[in-house]
């Protein structure tokens, strides 16, 4: 095995040379015929017309207390239905990312919609029927469902995927003494990942072997969490998840029907399949904290940044100390010499918490990216100048050197691109009949990391490629990029690489999250390949560094083999790791956007429409600018949702997630899309991997809804500080 | 969802017979008794299937309007251009509707008693009188932005979610029905709803087994007519509230003016107050203000949708500017 520590940064590569001419290049992506046909198959679609037998969640019906006992008697007399699992070990809800395994319920209940029991039954139809008529009795408790209710008993947690404090100097002395002072405190609501595929697995046994077909995000711990939770060893459990319809962070820990179709295929002997419905996904997987964030800030009367706070409470549930790291970009974003930012998380009875797409990012920036417009305001300052002026040139809280940073250039792009100058001047200076017009702008910015990752690649002699690695697409384009790396690396056409993914034989890939995946995966490949080209130059008995590779030939010298005969008819195997190392210390890492935003505003109703929208972004190497840009979008878009309309909601009384489906839990439809541009400049982070890349799946959305709510702000005077802004909120600020 | 006995009938009057217990229900697209009987929130133990009765027709009555059967998709009435033409609000109301996708499988019939879409209502779990008699209403104290401000009791303060009703009272459209017994009759869409009171779960004055063959539209009335929804996203949401409103003038004075309201309360809201103070005067703010105070001086908001009050009033207020062409502010 090969393997590649990022102690250094990366020289110049084969990835520059471009021998091949096709990393980088928008290229459809590998899977996507399949996809469009209705031929890739998803979780559920395994074992289609063997004998198999379904599952159906039974939840329960109250928001705290115990299950005392379960009266399975009715649904057991139903003609079809095999079996009730009931019991200690049914998962409360989804696997917490990367943990070892599913909190049990052990007859608790810890949330209203948790897992109580499941259903096995000839049939889906038969089985949930017979789920409705499992009834539960309860010890019902007090239960504590409302954040800012518990906000004075929010603690500390070490469970994030930040410190929950960092501070630098003394922030309430320097704020005290600041010229201008900014405080202000936002709230944004409980969001849901709601991915177009549910949470969905197949169970199979062969004697003590378990085969999986289960939508995760990250086959290696979602294999773990599979053998805590059935009682197994990892070997001896098959995962195999090639396709998964979006995860966004909610299958990052695997979802609670996994576990128990496993115990259940056991009991009944046979394959068990299931897939939540719409509400099961709502209200027993995972969900994004609501938060409460205060923001301050205190700069001198130029606009210099002096002191800057970011205080959040957040909520999970008992046991669970995950919690969202809404000021993670406050930490870097901007100078000034005195910093806090702290986290608290307070316990609710609610589900679970956990990362969903942009954890952090997506909710912090609203807060403090919409303090910075205000603020530029107060200080009659162009939000974009403000901003500039307090740009800093290393990493504000510790000192370290940034390993890229073209912020200032996403800065200027936008502006001229999006024609930022046309800016109304004040709210309502322009108006289109009933519609008022504004614009708005907002920085992004997402920590950058890699994770360990290894993958196999394999040359045939009919110099044909395969790429192996447990690594997971979850509609990103990771197949496509992950052939291209190897395409450009090894100088070979496209159409000659294979690539198989998401299956826990193959070798440990990173998974997809935190915007790692492809960097990190991407980075094994490379490694792979690397490897994979030695052993041709030694064979060949030249430096690997003089060989040239193009077309499918290596060229050294005067010589030109085709790759695929240079073993000898022999099939060539080569391994590639990817580890962070020095680099993750000693420089600071992420990537850095601008957006700018065009909003309508209906003076009658407080309706906002998004007419335009610009993402100007540098995110390090892009592989490839179709799935780059799709990204983009796809987090525009989300952010649009963010800021205009996503809310989970809570009962307060009850704990129950009212708006458990997609007709009334919001997410924007094509007709809120209207204008999308997306901008990638050109950077290459030699510190972040030997790809020289950085993250972006969630940079595009960093930001995004602050772009838009200060395009709102811009048209009509309405400043909303509690998210979404919704139209009965922007009438009620409205000053024109 | 439990299983069924499944029907499918050739003609209106065994269709009636077949749906006459109150444990059958007739099903036409599907688009909403589905949902509801996945959830088991709709138990019925009889699907009568209605698809092969034909009453997919638009004809010409003979007092000049248009007679509509039951099973014309919302997406054909929307496309007839006698409907697009006579009655714009009716089409602006359509399309203002669901998804291109749910508009060519709901029917005219079904749309007219499609149920709310209350979130406790939707879930079998949460307390609520519509669903469950007695059960009490989770929607009072609980979460309530799409719900009533007007016509509500402390029993239930659920809203009808159509657009296309909304638009069919402004046009004073008449629903014919043929009972069990063969029996036919016709009723206003104000007889045909009725208000929560103390018996949220029936929501109609159709009995068992009555059918709804047509939704008769009188002669075109003419005027300007505008169908304003105001939602929580551009598209595929339901009204927080709208507006279906017919106005005619006459030497620069309102001569008729029908107008409807989605959203506000359990049924398509219709005030004879509000049309009367408009007509014979002459357009102006003051009066459209007043048209609003009129309106809304029962109006109660439950905590979520306290915001309605105020947004009635704008909307109305720019949807009779509009109508009249009036441009003061
Ligand atoms: C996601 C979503 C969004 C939607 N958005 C909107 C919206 O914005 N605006 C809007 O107006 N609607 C909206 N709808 C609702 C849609 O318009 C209704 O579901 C549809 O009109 C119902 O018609 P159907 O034929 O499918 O009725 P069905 O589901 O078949 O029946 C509904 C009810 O009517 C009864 N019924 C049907 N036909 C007859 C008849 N001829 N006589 C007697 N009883 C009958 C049935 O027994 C049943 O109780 C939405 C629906 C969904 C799922
Ligand atoms: S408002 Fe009506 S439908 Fe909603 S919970 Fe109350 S009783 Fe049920």
């Amino acid at each position: 095995m090969n393997t590649h520590v990022m102690d250094k940064p990366v020289g110049r590569t084969r990835l520059d040379d471009r021998t091949q001419d096709i990393i980088g290049k928008p290229l459809d992506r590998y899977e996507g015929a399949l996809k469009v046909t209705g031929t890739a198959p998803y979780s559920h679609e395994h074992l289609q017309g063997e004998d198999v037998a379904y599952g159906f969640l039974v939840l329960s019906s109250i928001g705290k207390g115990k299950v005392t006992s379960i009266d399975t008697s009715a649904a057991m007399e139903i003609e079809g239905v095999l079996s009730v699992v009931e019991g200690d070990n049914i998962p409360r809800a989804s696997a917490e990312p990367m943990s070892d395994g599913h909190k049990m319920a052990n007859g608790g209940v810890f949330h209203y919609g948790q897992p109580i029991a499941f259903v096995v039954a000839k049939t889906f139809e038969i089985a949930r029927q017979a789920a409705h008529l499992v009834k539960a009795a309860y010890e019902e408790e007090e239960g504590r469902f409302k954040l800012s209710d518990e906000k004075g008993r929010a603690r500390i947690s070490d469970g994030g995927v930040m410190e929950s404090d960092t501070k630098r100097g003394d922030f309430e002395k320097a704020f005290e003494k600041a010229e201008v002072q900014y405080d202000e405190t936002f709230t944004t609501p409980s969001q849901s990942a709601s991915a177009m595929e549910p949470h969905a697995t197949v169970a199979k046994w062969d004697g003590d072997q378990l085969t999986i077909w289960s939508s995760g995000q990250l086959v290696s711990s979602n294999t773990t969490q599979i053998a805590t939770g059935v009682g197994i060893e990892e070997s001896q459990i098959h995962f195999i998840c090639p396709y998964i319809g979006g995860g966004f962070g909610s299958k990052l820990g695997i979802g609670p029907e996994a576990v128990l179709a496993a115990l259940a295929a056991k009991k009944v002997g046979k394959p068990v399949k299931v897939a939540l419905t719409r509400q099961q996904v709502y209200q027993a997987t995972s969900r994004r904290s609501e938060a409460i964030q205060r923001i301050r800030i205190g700069c001198t009367k130029e606009g210099r940044i002096t002191a800057i706070a970011h205080e959040n409470w957040l909520a999970n549930s008992e046991g669970n100390d995950f919690f969202e790291p809404a000021g993670v970009s406050t930490v870097f974003l901007y100078a000034g010499e005195d910093r806090l930012v702290t986290h608290r998380v307070a316990q609710t009875d609610v589900l679970m918490t956990s990362a969903v797409r942009a954890p952090g990012e997506a909710v912090g920036l609203l807060a403090l990216e919409n303090a910075m417009d205000e603020l530029a305001e107060k200080l009659g300052l162009d939000p974009i100048e403000f901003r500039k002026i307090n740009e800093p040139d290393k990493n504000p809280q510790d000192d370290t050197p940034f390993s890229s940073r073209k912020l200032l250039e996403c800065y200027e792009e936008g502006a001229k691109r999006f024609g930022w100058t046309d800016r109304p001047e004040k709210p309502g200076a322009r108006r289109e009949g009933d519609w008022l017009i504004g614009y708005g702008m907002a920085a992004g910015s997402r920590k950058n990391m890699i994770v360990p990752s290894s993958a196999d690649v394999e040359l045939t002699a009919d110099g044909r490629l395969t790429i192996r690695s447990s690594m997971t697409d979850i509609g990103t384009g990771t197949y496509t990029i992950l052939s291209q790396i190897a395409a450009e690396v090894l100088g070979l056409p496209i159409d000659r690489v294979d690539v198989e993914l998401g299956d826990s034989r193959l070798p440990s890939g990173s998974g997809s999250g935190g915007s790692f995946g492809a960097n990190s995966a991407g980075s094994s490949v490379y490694v792979a390949c690397e490897d994979l080209i030695a052993q041709l130059a030694k064979r060949l008995d030249v430096d690997p560094e003089s060989l040239t590779l193009k077309d499918g030939f290596a060229i050294a010298g005067n010589r030109q083999v085709p790759i695929g005969e240079i073993a000898g008819g022999q099939t060539l195997l080569a391994s590639g790791s990817i580890k962070p190392g020095e680099t993750a210390e000693n420089t600071h890492q992420a990537s850095y956007g601008a957006h700018f935003c065009e909003v309508g505003v209906n003076a009658v109703t407080g309706e906002a429409r998004v007419r335009r929208l610009l993402t100007v972004a540098a995110a390090g190497r892009i592989f490839n600018e179709k799935t780059a840009k799709s990204q983009c979008y796809g987090g525009q878009i989300w952010g649009i949702g963010g800021a205009l309309m996503e809310d989970l909601v809570v009962d307060a009384r009850s704990g129950m997630i009212v708006n458990h489906n997609l007709a009334e839990y919001h997410v924007p439809v094509n007709a809120d899309i209207q204008n999308l541009e997306v901008v990638l400049l050109d950077e290459h982070d030699p510190y972040g991997s030997p790809l020289a890349g950085k993250g972006i799946g969630e940079l595009a959305l960093a930001g995004v809804g602050a772009a838009v709510t200060n395009a709102i702000y811009n048209a009509c005077g309405a400043r909303v500080r509690d998210y979404p802004m919704t139209l009965d909120k922007i009438i009620a600020g409205m000053t024109v | 969802m439990r299983p069924f006995d499944y029907q499918r009938p050739a003609g209106a009057d065994e269709a009636g017979r077949l749906a006459a217990e109150p444990a059958a229900r007739f099903i036409a697209g599907g688009t909403n008794l589905l949902d509801l009987m996945k959830l088991e929130v709709e138990t019925p133990e009889r699907l009568v299937d209605i698809n092969g009765l034909g009453l997919r027709d638009i004809e010409e009555t003979d007092e000049g309007g248009l007679r509509i059967g039951a099973l014309v998709t919302n997406g054909d009435l929307s496309a007839d251009h006698r409907v697009r033409h006579d009655y714009p609000v009716l089409a602006r109301a359509l399309l203002a509707g669901a998804s291109g996708q749910l508009r060519n499988k709901a029917t005219t019939g079904g749309n007219l008693l499609q149920r709310t879409r209350c979130g406790y209502f939707y879930e079998p779990t949460a307390p609520c009188n519509k669903r469950e008699p007695g059960s009490g209403c989770g929607a009072i104290g609980g979460y309530n932005r799409i719900h009533a401000i007007l016509g509500a009791s402390e029993h239930c303060i659920a809203t009808h979610p159509s657009d296309m009703a909304v638009a069919m009272r402004a046009l004073d459209a008449i629903v014919e029905t043929v009972k069990s017994d063969g029996s036919t009759r016709e009723l206003t869409l104000a007889e045909l709803y009725r208000l929560p009171g103390d018996t949220p779960e029936k929501e109609t004055d159709l009995e068992a087994g009555e059918l709804i063959t047509a939704v008769r539209l009188p002669a075109p009335i003419g005027g300007t007519q505008i169908y304003r929804k105001v939602r929580d996203r551009a598209s595929y949401a339901f009204a927080l509230v709208s507006i279906a409103a017919a106005v005619r003038l006459a030497d620069g004075k309102i001569e008729t003016a029908r107008l409807a309201f989605g959203g506000l309360a359990h049924m398509p809201w219709r005030d004879e107050a509000v049309e009367n103070l408009l007509v014979g005067e002459a357009p102006s703010d003051a009066l459209f203000g007043k048209a609003a105070d009129t309106l809304l001086s029962d109006a109660k908001g439950q905590g979520d949708n306290d915001f309605k009050i105020p947004l009635v009033r704008r909307t109305l207020v720019a949807v009779l500017r509009e109508a009249t062409g009036s441009t003061q502010q």
